[in-house]
């Protein structure tokens, strides 16, 4: 079979291909005009078309790795991963390809009706083709998806970690959830940058939202206080449950280096004394004052 | 994996080495990786650069941007041939050190990046190949 | 030779690292700033490093060295306005700098200083400054 020729006919009837194509998509139950409007898919596919029939026009429907097919490859790329940025399900993201298929078949089947040996041929020539690009698109709606996912990890890391500045020189940083190794580092970035750009003296370690403080956990503390006494401020612990410091003791963690105390009111207490704080009661009920 | 950019250094004397640091971080630059895990990378490669001109009188370093599953990072080997390490496990220890250092070089450098491997074979010499990811994971 | 210019400031000395340090220099530093402590009989010395973008174990080792001899002569150290991204490479390599005084920049370092001492401020401050406490 001389695929050449398969190639120069569907060239010759790229029109004829792309209003079919069009169609197809256009009827199809799950097309997502609310995401993707008309025009732009009509833009969009006959791009794609192009650069297709382009790289096929050699008689290479086999092999999609060749530098041929590069851009189509690209085109598609963008496609499917934008199309899983919008939301697009994985079908919907597929049916793309697989409705050029019915297109490409159904021009053949004019053409060579009387060949059926020919058309059988070709036919399985273009699904071949479109088999691998049906899984080009999905792997590379999978990396889109993964890339999402990752987004929102860091941005969930980013949330959870808030430095709060409590008082001229302190900062109090709540822990809430697991403290991870990538969420210590995190932690530590953001707790050292702050305490740079207020020029804070003491830090405060919440753990009353940490579920449990096992030895790897404990070490993330231990790490987060001596870079934060590196740079030359003092970390107080505060949050420690009855429950943690039972199973600090079973575990035989050593926090003896380590200022801990139970609430965060003691910690900003002695945070205070540490400043030369003092608060104190003034005349009316109710109404406290901070004194040098 | 695939390699997208590859050099190679010669590190023989001790001036070699802040050239070479400024071409991990150039590297690190170029890639977006962020500033933390740049001082990580630079550090570890100050570290086995050390041990490449104690004990071995200096080596190769092989500097290379590498992407693998859509990530990005920096690959670096360090291959000398010098007298090797006898014993890696030991070497690889906490506190352990052959010098008067204190002992922080091997097992501080691993923690320092994402991957570490380290070859070495009496007599031969060593190669230490660390990898660090953009974004530190 | 490369060499770091170490300053007299009254009883300490001021060190000022504009540059990454390589290991013959931090060497030089640390063989100069003992021979000054001697030699002035200075009792402190602070380090500044908001400039260092690395430290690995070498140059933690000299700086721990540095307050090490120091101490033995009666003088201490500090180092002051080390990076966040330092400090946590250098926690992470499992360098805590035992020993070593740290404050968030020169200001406190030097407040830090004249604590460590006993050395009283206002007698300071007479001397070469307004007599009024400090606007902070």
């Amino acid at each position: 079979m001389d695929t050449n020729s398969t190639a120069r006919l569907l060239l010759k009837k790229k029109q004829d291909i792309l209003v079919n194509w069009m169609q197809n998509q256009l009827l199809d139950d799950t097309l997502r005009d609310d995401l993707l409007s008309n025009e732009e898919l009509n833009k969009q596919s006959e791009e794609f078309l192009d650069g297709l029939l382009k790289a096929t026009s050699d008689g290479n429907f086999e092999n999609i790795y060749t530098p041929e097919f590069e851009q189509t490859l690209d085109v598609l790329g963008d496609i499917s991963i934008t199309r899983a940025r919008q939301g697009f399900s994985p079908r919907e993201t597929n049916l793309y390809v697989l409705s050029l298929k019915q297109a490409l078949t159904d021009v053949l089947e004019q053409e060579h009706q009387n060949d059926p040996r020919l058309l059988y041929q070709e036919v399985v020539l273009i699904n071949k083709l479109l088999d691998s690009l049906s899984l080009a698109t999905f792997e590379t709606y999978l990396k889109g998806r993964e890339e999402v996912i990752l987004r929102q990890t860091d941005e969930i890391n980013e949330i959870s970690t808030p430095v709060i500045r409590v008082w001229d020189g302190i900062l109090a940083l709540p822990i809430i959830g697991t403290l991870d190794s990538s969420r210590t580092q995190i932690v530590m970035e953001n707790l050292l940058q702050e305490i740079v750009n207020t020029g804070s003296s003491i830090a405060i370690l919440d753990i009353s939202g940490v579920p449990a403080v096992d030895s790897l956990v404990a070490q993330h503390l231990i790490k987060t206080v001596s870079a934060t006494r590196l740079m030359g401020a003092e970390c107080i612990i505060s949050g420690i449950r009855a429950e943690i410091a039972q199973t600090i003791v079973h575990l035989g963690i050593d926090l003896s280096n380590i200022r801990t105390k139970a609430t965060l009111a003691s910690a900003l207490q002695i945070a205070f004394e540490m400043l030369n704080l003092q608060v104190r009661k003034t005349g009316q009920a109710g109404n406290t004052k901070l004194l040098r | 994996m695939i390699t997208m950019t590859k050099d190679m250094m010669e590190i023989v004397r001790e001036q070699d080495v802040v050239p070479f640091r400024n071409r991990v971080k150039e590297l690190a630059t170029k890639i977006g990786m962020s500033l933390v895990n740049q001082t990580k990378l630079i550090t570890a490669a100050s570290e086995l650069v050390r041990n490449m001109l104690k004990y071995a009188n200096g080596g190769r370093v092989t500097l290379e941007i590498i992407s693998k599953n859509g990530q990005t990072g920096i690959r670096l080997t360090f291959t000398d041939e010098g007298p090797g390490i006898p014993d890696i496990q030991q070497a690889m220890q906490d506190g352990f050190s052959t010098g008067k250092s204190l002992g922080l070089g091997l097992p501080g450098t691993r923690r320092l990046v994402n991957e570490f491997d380290i070859k070495s074979k009496v007599g031969q010499g060593t190669a230490v190949t660390v990898t660090h990811w953009k974004n530190g994971r | 030779m490369d060499r770091i210019p170490i300053l007299k400031m009254g009883p300490f000395l001021l060190v000022t690292i504009q540059v990454d340090l390589y290991d013959r220099l931090a060497l030089n530093l640390e063989n100069d700033l003992i021979t000054m402590v001697s030699k002035t009989g200075a009792r402190g010395v602070l380090i500044d490093i908001s400039a260092v973008t690395i430290v690995d174990s070498f140059m933690g080792r000299i700086l721990g060295n540095i307050a090490s001899m120091s101490r033995i002569m009666d003088a201490e150290t500090v180092v002051v306005g080390m990076q966040p991204a330092v400090a946590i490479t250098l926690v992470e390599l499992g360098l805590t700098l035992q020993g070593v005084h740290t404050a968030l920049n020169v200001e406190r370092g030097m407040d830090l200083l004249y604590q460590k001492t006993d050395i009283l401020l206002h007698q300071d401050e007479e001397e070469e400054e307004a007599p009024e406490q400090d606007p902070e």
